[in-house]
This record gives C-alpha cells, sequence and structure tokens, in this order.
C-alpha cells in the first residue's frame, strides 16, 4: 500500500491523482495531511500541489464526465469527509477506464457516494444562502459570520456577488477560520483572513461595531418573525427540521432566545 | 447647553419613530400572515445594472416560522383599514381591531434594509382595500415603481391585484411585479356570496383572465424580441380558503384543475381556515385548523402538477373527498391494484412515479441505473426510496418470487400500522375524533 499525503487543496488532490496513474500504482490511498497517521511497512509519498498536473487529470475528466458531474467531484471534495479521497479515486479510475460516462450508474457505489455527497454539500451550500445574515457595520461593511458543516464557501461566492454586487460584504467562515470578501468598487472577491480580539467569539458584532440602524432593523427582522407565525398551527418538529438547531446561533431571528 | 438638549431630543424622536415602524410592521405583518404564498420562484431577474439584488429559479426560505412555513419574501399589507366585510378576513371592517398604515416610503426602506442583510428574497405586499380598489392599487404600484427604478432593486416583487382595479393599474403592477396574484378566496360563488357579500366572483375572474391574456402574449413578444418588457415573467396565482364553507374536495380540486388549464396559474394555494369570530355562518372559535386536510390537497396539487395524473384519477363523482388516512398517491394505488405490481427495471418513467414511496428523483435514478445492470432491493434501497410502502408494489430483480397480497382493505391495514403512519397520525386522529 502507498499513501499520498497532500496539502488538503484540490489541485494537491488531482496531482496525487495525476501521480497514481503516473507511477502506475496498484494499492494507493490519498491522505490529506491533517488527517495523515504514519503506520509501519508503508511507503509515503509526500505530494506537493502541482498546477500542471492538477489540470492534466481534470481536463482528462472533461473527455469523460459532464460539467455537472464534475461540479459533483467537486462538491464531494469539499464535503471534507474522511473517507471523501478513497470515493473519488475509484469514482475518477472509473470514468477514465470506461468507455461510456459511468456518472449515472448509481448501483456502483462510488458514483452512488459521489451523486449523494455532492447532494449533501449542495443543501449545505443552499442553506448558507439562505442562512447568512449580515450586519452593517459603522464603516458600511456588510459582515457575517458562519459555520458550515462542509466547506461551502467557493460555492457561494457566485450567488452574493451576484446579488449584492451593489455592496462591500464579508461572509467569514469562523469554523475553517478564513473569509471572503467583495467591493463593489473592484467588483471582486477575494480571500481573507481575520484576527479576532478574544472576547470577539459570538456570531454578532458588539454594538460599538455596528451602524446606528443596525439594532433596529435586527429587532423589526425579530417582531416580523414573531408576527408571521400562527399559533394555532405551532409545529416544532416541522420548524427544527427545516432550521436545525445547530444553526440557530447565527440567525438574528433567534438572538437571545 | 441647548445643543445638548436638542441632540437628547432628537435621538428621543428618532427611537419613537423606529418604535412606530415597529408596531406598524407587528400589526400590518400579523394581518398579512393568513395568505399562505410565499414562492419567490419562477422568475430570472439578473442584476446587469449593478444595482441590488437578483431573483432566479427556485427562490430560497430564509427562515421558516414556528409552524413550519417558509418565510423567503417581507410579506405585508400596506394597510389593513378595509371597507369591506369579509366574515373570513381579520381585516374585515366590522372587526375591532388594531388598524395601521405604512407609507410608500416604510415599506420600500423595510424592504431595502431587509434584504441587504439577506432576510429576505424580496416583497409580498398586498392591502385592505381603503377608499376605492384603484387607489390603493396606485399605492401598491407606487411602492414596487420606486424599488425598480430609484432603488435598481431587482429582488422579486409580488403584488396582489386589487379587484375591481383599473387594467392601466393591473398593467403597470405586472411591468414592476415578478408575480401578481387575484384572491380566489373561496371555491364557489354561493360561499363568496354569503361570507364576502361586497365581493363578486366576475371582480376576480376578470382580472385573472387579463393577466393570463397578457402575461401569454408579452412571453411571447419576448422570446421574439429579447428587450422587449417583461409582464409579470413568474406568472399569476391565487388562494383559496378551505373548511370556511361547506365545498367539498371534488369542487375545490376541480376549480384548481380548471384555474391551471384555462388560465395557466402558476400556483393555486389552499388555505386552512383557522377560526377568527364567532359568526354562526363560520366554524366555531376553537375549531381546529384543517391541517390534514389542506396537507392532502396540496399533494393531490402536486400529483395534478408534477406527477402527470388527472384529476379523475385522482378524485370523482365515487371517491369526492380525499382520504385523510393516506396521502392521495397511495390512495390511487389502493384503488387501482391490478396495475400493480410495477418492473422496475422494465417500465417507463410515467409508471414508476406512480409506485407509492418513490418520488421524482428516486423514479430518475431508477430509469438511469438501470441501463448498467438489473437493479435488485439493495440498489433500491440506497436511492432512497421508502421500502415499506414501496415494496408492496414493485418487481425487482429480488422481490419477484415475494408473495404479496394485493387486496386493498389488508393492503391499507399494513401500510397504516407502520410506524411513520402510526406516529404521523395518531395525534390527529384524537383531533377529529
Amino acid at each position: 500500500m502507498t499513501r499520498l499525503v497532500y496539502d488538503g487543496s484540490f489541485e494537491g488532490f488531482l496531482t496525487c491523482v495525476f501521480e497514481i496513474y503516473e507511477r502506475r500504482l496498484q494499492l494507493a490511498e490519498i491522505v490529506r495531511a491533517t488527517l495523515f497517521q504514519p503506520l509501519l511497512e508503508e511507503e509515503v509519498l509526500r505530494i506537493a500541489a502541482a498546477a500542471n498536473k492538477a489540470e492534466r487529470v481534470w481536463s482528462g475528466l472533461k473527455r469523460k464526465i459532464s460539467r455537472e458531474s464534475r461540479n459533483d467531484v467537486f462538491k464531494t471534495f469539499l464535503s471534507e469527509l474522511p473517507d471523501m479521497e478513497r470515493h473519488l479515486l475509484e469514482f475518477i479510475g472509473n470514468a477514465f477506464q470506461s468507455p461510456e460516462s459511468v456518472e449515472k450508474d448509481f448501483s456502483n457505489r462510488a458514483t452512488l457516494y459521489v451523486s449523494q455527497t455532492a447532494r449533501k454539500v449542495h443543501r449545505e451550500k443552499h442553506r448558507m444562502e439562505a442562512f447568512v445574515r449580515f450586519q452593517r457595520t459603522s464603516d458600511d461593511i456588510y459582515y457575517a459570520s458562519i459555520e458550515p458543516d462542509f466547506n461551502v464557501l467557493p460555492l457561494i461566492i457566485k450567488h452574493f456577488k451576484d446579488r449584492y454586487a451593489d455592496q462591500h460584504w464579508i461572509i467569514y467562515d469562523r469554523k475553517r477560520a478564513y473569509g471572503i470578501r467583495y467591493h463593489h468598487d473592484s467588483g471582486a472577491v477575494e480571500e481573507i483572513q481575520i484576527k479576532f480580539e478574544e472576547n470577539l467569539t459570538g456570531t454578532f458584532l458588539p454594538e460599538s461595531a455596528v451602524a446606528e440602524e443596525e439594532p433596529h432593523y435586527q429587532q423589526l427582522w425579530q417582531q416580523y418573525f414573531s408576527s408571521v407565525n400562527i399559533s394555532p398551527r405551532k409545529n416544532t418538529k416541522l420548524h427544527v427540521r427545516h432550521v436545525p438547531l445547530r444553526y440557530w446561533r447565527y440567525l438574528t431571528e433567534k438572538r437571545n432566545k | 447647553m441647548f445643543c445638548l438638549v436638542d441632540a437628547i431630543l432628537q435621538a428621543f424622536e428618532a427611537v419613537m419613530v423606529w418604535e412606530r415602524v415597529q408596531e406598524k410592521l407587528s400589526i400590518l405583518s400579523d394581518a398579512a400572515k393568513y395568505d399562505v404564498s410565499c414562492a419567490s420562484s419562477g422568475s430570472n431577474r439578473k442584476n446587469t445594472n449593478k444595482g441590488l439584488g437578483n431573483s432566479s429559479g427556485s427562490g430560497i426560505c430564509h427562515t421558516y416560522t414556528e409552524d413550519g412555513r417558509c418565510v423567503s419574501l417581507l410579506k405585508i399589507l400596506l394597510t389593513n383599514y378595509c371597507i369591506y366585510d369579509c366574515l373570513y378576513c381579520v381585516s374585515r371592517k366590522s372587526n375591532d381591531i388594531k388598524r395601521a398604515g405604512f407609507t410608500v416610503q416604510e415599506v420600500v426602506d423595510l424592504t431595502i434594509g431587509f434584504y441587504r442583510r439577506n432576510y429576505i428574497e424580496g416583497l409580498f405586499l398586498s392591502s385592505g382595500i381603503f377608499k376605492n380598489p384603484d387607489y390603493t392599487m396606485e399605492r401598491l404600484v407606487r411602492v414596487a415603481k420606486k424599488l425598480r427604478t430609484e432603488h435598481r432593486f431587482n429582488g422579486y416583487i409580488h403584488l396582489k391585484t386589487i379587484p375591481g382595479c383599473s387594467e392601466e393599474l393591473m398593467k403597470e403592477a405586472a411591468l414592476y411585479a415578478d408575480r401578481l396574484s387575484v384572491n380566489i378566496e373561496l371555491p364557489s360563488e354561493q360561499s363568496l356570496k354569503s361570507l364576502a357579500p361586497e365581493k363578486k366572483r366576475a371582480d376576480i375572474i376578470k382580472p385573472m383572465k387579463y393577466l393570463s391574456e397578457n402575461i401569454q402574449r408579452f412571453s411571447h413578444e419576448r422570446k421574439l424580441i429579447g428587450n422587449a418588457p417583461s409582464f409579470a415573467p413568474a406568472g399569476q396565482s391565487t388562494q383559496m380558503v378551505i373548511g370556511a364553507s361547506p365545498e367539498n374536495d371534488l369542487q375545490i380540486m376541480s376549480i384548481a384543475n380548471a384555474l391551471y388549464k384555462t388560465y395557466q396559474l402558476k400556483r393555486v394555494y389552499y388555505s386552512g381556515f383557522v377560526p377568527i369570530s364567532n359568526d354562526n355562518r363560520l366554524p366555531k372559535l376553537g375549531t381546529p385548523v384543517p391541517i390534514i386536510r389542506e396537507n392532502r390537497l396540496y399533494q393531490a396539487d402536486w400529483l395534478l402538477r408534477f406527477y402527470k395524473f388527472s384529476l379523475k384519477e385522482i378524485i370523482n363523482e365515487k371517491f369526492p373527498q380525499l382520504d385523510l388516512d393516506i396521502d392521495p398517491k397511495l390512495s390511487w394505488a389502493l384503488r387501482n391494484l391490478d396495475q400493480f405490481p410495477v418492473d422496475i427495471n422494465k417500465a417507463d418513467y410515467e409508471m414508476i412515479l406512480r409506485i407509492p414511496g418513490v418520488g421524482v428523483s428516486s423514479a430518475l435514478k431508477i430509469v438511469h441505473a438501470r441501463k448498467f445492470r438489473t437493479l435488485g432491493w439493495d440498489e433500491l434501497k440506497r436511492f432512497g426510496l421508502a421500502y415499506s410502502r414501496a415494496k408492496h408494489f414493485i418487481v425487482c430483480k429480488d422481490l419477484h418470487s415475494m408473495p404479496r397480497d394485493l387486496h386493498e382493505e389488508k393492503l391499507r391495514q399494513a401500510i397504516l400500522g407502520q410506524s411513520k403512519y402510526a406516529k404521523s397520525l395518531s395525534p390527529q386522529f384524537s383531533l377529529f375524533a
């Protein structure tokens, strides 16, 4: 068994796939560095991400599977699930070997895994598009912090960029300690890292940091949320199924509740 | 010194303004919540002018109420003052409640303020009728116009069409809004007469017809000339109050079906009546909201629109009421056992879609996957279809020889005895007992 260790990037992962084919490794496993634990009696290859090698694998896939299915590969990767590399490697292997597209072969385990995992990640992406709550800061930045189950920031950039094209906004993933920032002047999105003061642990910014109108809008939204409820129809189970508890802490309507 | 007093007074006034808006919001969102539509789908308005917002495809539910309904739009009345006295409506003239009215600017500010914070997909604006229909409609249109032109707002706008307003106003509304709706209110003309004496069926049907014709015409023109103006690009919808009047499900579904066919409505909403007064022409206060019935109507509606069922198959003179215990698809299957079991490795897509426990996504998975190899039970289970229901109706690689009991009453009992139904139905049974 050969284990290929990479830096955790998608490019790094594709580079590993390239190396496995290049070196004709029969029994190989791809492991991200953060999960790597050395075992005895095995060969370990440290693989550095290489754009040209990754690109070759990716364009090879272009010939074999549809754009939709390639998106599924990327989404599965963003799931960060511990066994996703193994399934992706198998799926990509199947795709390269088969003369026809394997992406709809749902009774194949790797295909089903990729399709189902991509769906989970997609659902989380959709949730973030719904649950992000911006707070307007005193310097006119719309700021939101999130802690998604999967690494979905790369997937939501387009949605927020298209929608809030005339705003200056930041969405920050507190779990993965990075964020995306858009400025309406440049029209571009950049990746950022913020050093938070130690007392700034929660989702919501302190009143000193937000615009004067901000607390009022938060209160109006809370008012709206409670007014639209029809109490004879109360259905907590259904409510929690749609708005799972783990997201409550960054929802304005659930603040202080 | 004076400066300080001024500043304090100013701050105080500012707080008062916010509090006043909050009070209005509480009254006017509370009054609007019985309109069940919250869809923000079906439009495709791109943010091309580097303005604010867009709306595309399926829409987003930004949160859910504690009763489990999607919150996608800021849904409010412009005012709950009303000259009409419709019995089933909280805002009726004779009802002793707090009244309020927003200014056009207040609605615009709320919409923009909420939208920029990613609370909503847009605005759903309706209103009580004050002075006359045109006066009211003119103000609704002004809100939409201001949002679109002054704020370059490309988010979703749904306007209620006030019955009896002029065609010019309706047309102007359609140029700014994504969706318009005219509520049919009650399932029959008699009920409308007795419960909403000032509203006439004709005043409701006429605007629907006008909208339907123009939506078609403009959408056709847009296909020919790309930059022709859009006219309510997300179409029109309507709503019926269920359980306030004596109509049966057959009457209700027949109307819905006719509306879909004749006026190409995008959605018909069914709103289970929430008792609000002690008038003896209505269900008494404390009568439970017909939540299950409403749910069955939506399921039947889905079968019409997405599962290729015809109205007659779901409901007819012989079965004029939807079964409350089981969903209408299962109910149809039990009445048509001669069409089962279905061989999922051979049957066409339409038939697979009709198997109880199989939804659109698992049906698609089945027809794709079976091209690679014959499917057995293990594969089917992993596709996510509901085993306990589907197994009675399916033939596949491993389920050929299983003896099955295709007797309606026995099957019904077997399925009802399964945990899912037992759990979800027990509290509801006691409601109706």
